[in-house]
C-alpha cells in the first residue's frame, strides 16, 4: 500500500494524489506539508478553509501551525490560525440552539445553566483582539528533544473574539468567597473515543478568570466559530498558554482549590520551579513543577518572508508583531549583525490589553552578501527575549528565543 | 618567492600558536567526548586496530588534540590531509591514507548530538524581493 502511495522520500506521489482527489472531490493542496509516509484516509474538518501553506504536525488530533510570513495580518484570519487539539473534534452533530453552558462547582452558591441564546441576550457583548499562543510554541528548538508537537514559531494567533465576559456570568451565578480556580469542560473526544475519558480540562486562577478580557466567545473575526476552533462556544483567555482557552465549552467549574482536571498535573503545561540542566530528570510532583501562567515576551518577523534577495542600496522594510503575556511591550529592536548592534523599531500600541503590538523598521544592508535579521522584544518590566534557546525543561515549553530570517543583498 | 616564504612562515606560526593555545587552555569538553569505548591514555585518541598507524602518521607534527577537537566527514578529513601536504610538508601517506581516513571517519565524524543553542538557518528558499 505504502509503496504505491509514496515516493522514495516518503511524500505522496502525484498518482496517489489524483486518486485521493477523486475520492474527496477536491485537489490535495497540503500533500507537501503532510508528515512523511502518512496515509490520509480522507479530508475532514482539519484543513477545511485553511491556507495551503499551513504546516501539519499531526492529523489525529489535528495540530497545524502557521509559517511566520502568513502571520503578517494585524488580525489573524481564520485560514491562517494555528490549530492545537488535544483530542478529536466532537463527532456528534452540533445544534447551537440546543447548546448550553453550566456553571457549577464547590464555590458557586448554586449551579446555573444558560442556553447559548440566553448568553447572547442576557449579557453585554464585547470584542477583543487576543493573543493565543500554545505553551509549547518553539518546542522544536530544545536540545535534547522533548516529547510533544515539535512546533517551530507558528503556534500563535491574534484574532478578534466576540462574546460575553466570564465575570458578568459569574456575577449572575453568585460565587462563594472561597473561589480559587476555574476549570472548563468541553465536548472534544479522547483519542481512544472512550466517552468516560476527559481529554483536557484546564483553567486559571479566579483572579485571571475575572479579568475584563476573559471571554466566553461564540464568534471570531465577525463570524461564527469554525468547528476546529471550538464551535459553538469556547473560552478565550489571552496571554496565558492557549490550553486554558477551552473549546466546545459546555461546563465551567468554580473550584475552591487549584483545578485538578486532565492536563493540570504532572509536567503538563508546567515548568520546573528550580532551573535544571538540559536533559535532567525530575520527578513529576507539584513540589518540582509549577503551572505556567503569563507567557514570556516574544516577537515575530512577518515580512519579508525568510529568503528575500534585494538589490544592494535598496531599503529593506521589516514588519512583525510583539507580545508579552499579561504585559505590554516596551521596545522592539532589530539586528543584522547577530546582536552586535541593535536598531530600534517603531512599535504601535495594542488595540486592547492582551493584543499583540505591531512593529516596523527600515534597514540598509551595508554590502552584498548573506545576512540574518534578528528581532527582539522587551516587555514592560524590562525583560528581553534571549537570542539563544532559553532554559530547557522536560515539557519543552516557553521557548521565546528571538525569531530571525535570512536575507541577501545582491 | 619571499612573499611565499613569509606566508608559509606565518601559516606555520599560526598553526603552532593554535596548538600552543589549545595546549594551554585545553579543548572544549563537548568536542573531546570519547566516542570510542576506550582511548589511548597518552594521546586521547580512540583505540582500535589502526590506532598505531594513525598515531604515527598524524601526531608527529601536531598535537593529537587537533584531531580530538574536530568532527569532519571523510572528504573533509581528506581535504585537511591535502592541506597539510600542500602547506605543512606532510608526506605522502601512501597505502595508509585509506587506513587513516577510515579511522577518522569512524571515530571523528560530525557529531549529530552536538548541542547548539541556535542552529544555522536551514533550507532557505531564496526569492527576489520586489520593491
Amino acid at each position: 500500500m505504502k509503496e504505491t502511495l509514496h515516493n522514495r522520500r516518503g511524500f505522496l506521489k502525484k498518482s496517489a494524489l489524483t486518486t485521493l482527489a477523486g475520492i474527496v472531490g477536491t485537489e490535495i493542496v497540503f500533500a507537501e506539508n503532510m508528515p512523511k509516509n502518512h496515509v490520509p484516509l480522507a479530508f475532514d474538518e482539519g484543513l477545511k478553509g485553511k491556507h495551503p501553506d499551513m504546516i501539519v504536525l499531526s492529523d489525529k488530533p489535528w495540530n497545524v501551525e502557521t509559517p511566520p510570513h502568513l502571520l503578517d495580518d494585524a488580525v489573524t484570519p481564520i485560514e491562517r490560525m494555528f490549530i492545537r487539539n488535544n483530542g478529536l473534534v466532537p463527532e456528534e452533530k452540533i445544534d447551537p440552539k440546543a447548546w448550553s453552558l453550566t456553571i457549577k462547582g464547590e464555590s458557586v452558591k448554586a449551579p446555573k445553566t444558560y442556553t447559548l441564546s440566553e448568553l447572547k441576550t442576557k449579557f453585554k457583548t464585547y470584542t477583543y483582539q487576543l493573543v493565543l499562543e500554545c505553551g509549547g510554541n518553539g518546542r522544536s528548538g530544545f536540545v535534547p528533544q522533548t516529547s510533544g508537537n515539535q512546533w517551530d514559531q507558528g503556534a500563535v494567533s491574534c484574532a478578534e473574539w466576540t462574546g460575553v465576559r466570564l465575570k458578568d456570568i459569574l456575577n449572575d451565578v453568585g460565587l462563594k468567597d472561597d473561589a480559587v480556580y476555574i476549570g472548563y469542560y468541553g465536548k472534544d473526544l479522547h483519542p481512544s473515543r472512550d466517552p468516560s475519558k476527559v481529554v483536557i480540562s484546564r483553567g486559571v486562577p479566579i483572579k485571571k478568570a475575572l479579568e475584563d478580557e476573559t471571554l466566553v466567545a461564540w464568534a471570531v473575526n465577525g463570524q461564527e466559530l469554525p468547528l476546529m476552533h471550538g464551535f459553538p462556544l469556547r473560552l478565550v483567555i489571552g496571554g496565558w498558554p492557549a490550553s486554558v482557552s477551552g473549546k466546545w465549552l459546555h461546563t465551567i467549574a468554580i473550584r475552591n482549590k487549584e483545578h485538578d482536571g486532565a492536563k493540570m498535573d504532572g509536567q503538563s503545561y508546567r515548568v520546573p520551579r528550580q532551573p535544571i540542566s538540559p536533559g535532567e530528570k525530575l520527578a513529576e510532583t507539584p513540589e518540582n513543577f509549577r503551572i505556567i501562567e503569563s507567557m514570556p515576551v516574544k516577537s515575530l518577523i512577518t515580512s519579508p518572508k525568510s529568503g528575500a534577495m534585494l538589490d544592494l542600496g535598496k531599503t529593506l522594510s521589516l514588519r512583525g508583531h510583539a507580545w508579552a503575556g499579561d504585559l505590554g511591550i516596551k521596545e522592539v529592536q532589530v539586528s543584522i549583525d547577530y546582536g552586535a548592534t541593535w536598531q530600534k523599531a517603531n512599535v504601535q500600541p495594542p488595540k486592547n490589553r492582551l493584543a499583540w503590538q505591531h512593529w516596523s523598521a527600515q534597514i540598509q544592508l551595508p554590502k552584498k552578501g548573506y545576512y540574518e535579521v534578528w528581532a527582539r522584544a522587551t516587555d514592560a518590566n524590562g525583560v528581553t527575549q534571549p537570542m539563544v534557546i532559553p532554559a530547557w525543561n522536560p515539557g519543552g515549553y516557553l521557548n521565546n528565543a528571538c525569531h530571525r530570517i535570512a536575507v541577501k543583498a545582491v | 618567492m619571499i612573499k611565499k616564504l613569509l606566508l608559509i612562515i606565518c601559516t606555520i606560526g599560526l598553526f603552532v600558536a593554535a596548538v600552543q593555545r589549545e595546549q594551554k587552555y585545553g579543548t572544549k569538553p563537548s568536542s573531546t567526548q570519547a566516542l570510542a569505548d576506550s582511548v589511548d591514555a597518552e594521546t586521547g585518541l580512540a583505540l582500535d586496530p589502526h590506532f598505531a598507524i594513525v598515531k604515527a602518521q598524524c601526531t608527529g607534527c601536531h598535537s593529537p588534540k587537533l584531531i580530538l577537537q574536530h568532527r569532519f566527514t571523510r572528504d573533509e578529513w581528506l581535504s585537511k590531509i591535502r592541506w597539510m601536504q600542500r602547506n605543512h610538508k606532510l608526506w605522502d601517506l601512501g597505502e595508509t591514507e585509506k587506513t587513516v581516513l577510515d579511522y577518522l571517519a569512524k571515530h571523528y565524524a560530525p557529531n549529530q548530538t552536538a548541542y547548539s543553542r541556535r542552529e544555522a538557518l536551514r533550507n532557505v528558499k531564496w526569492y527576489p524581493l520586489e520593491k
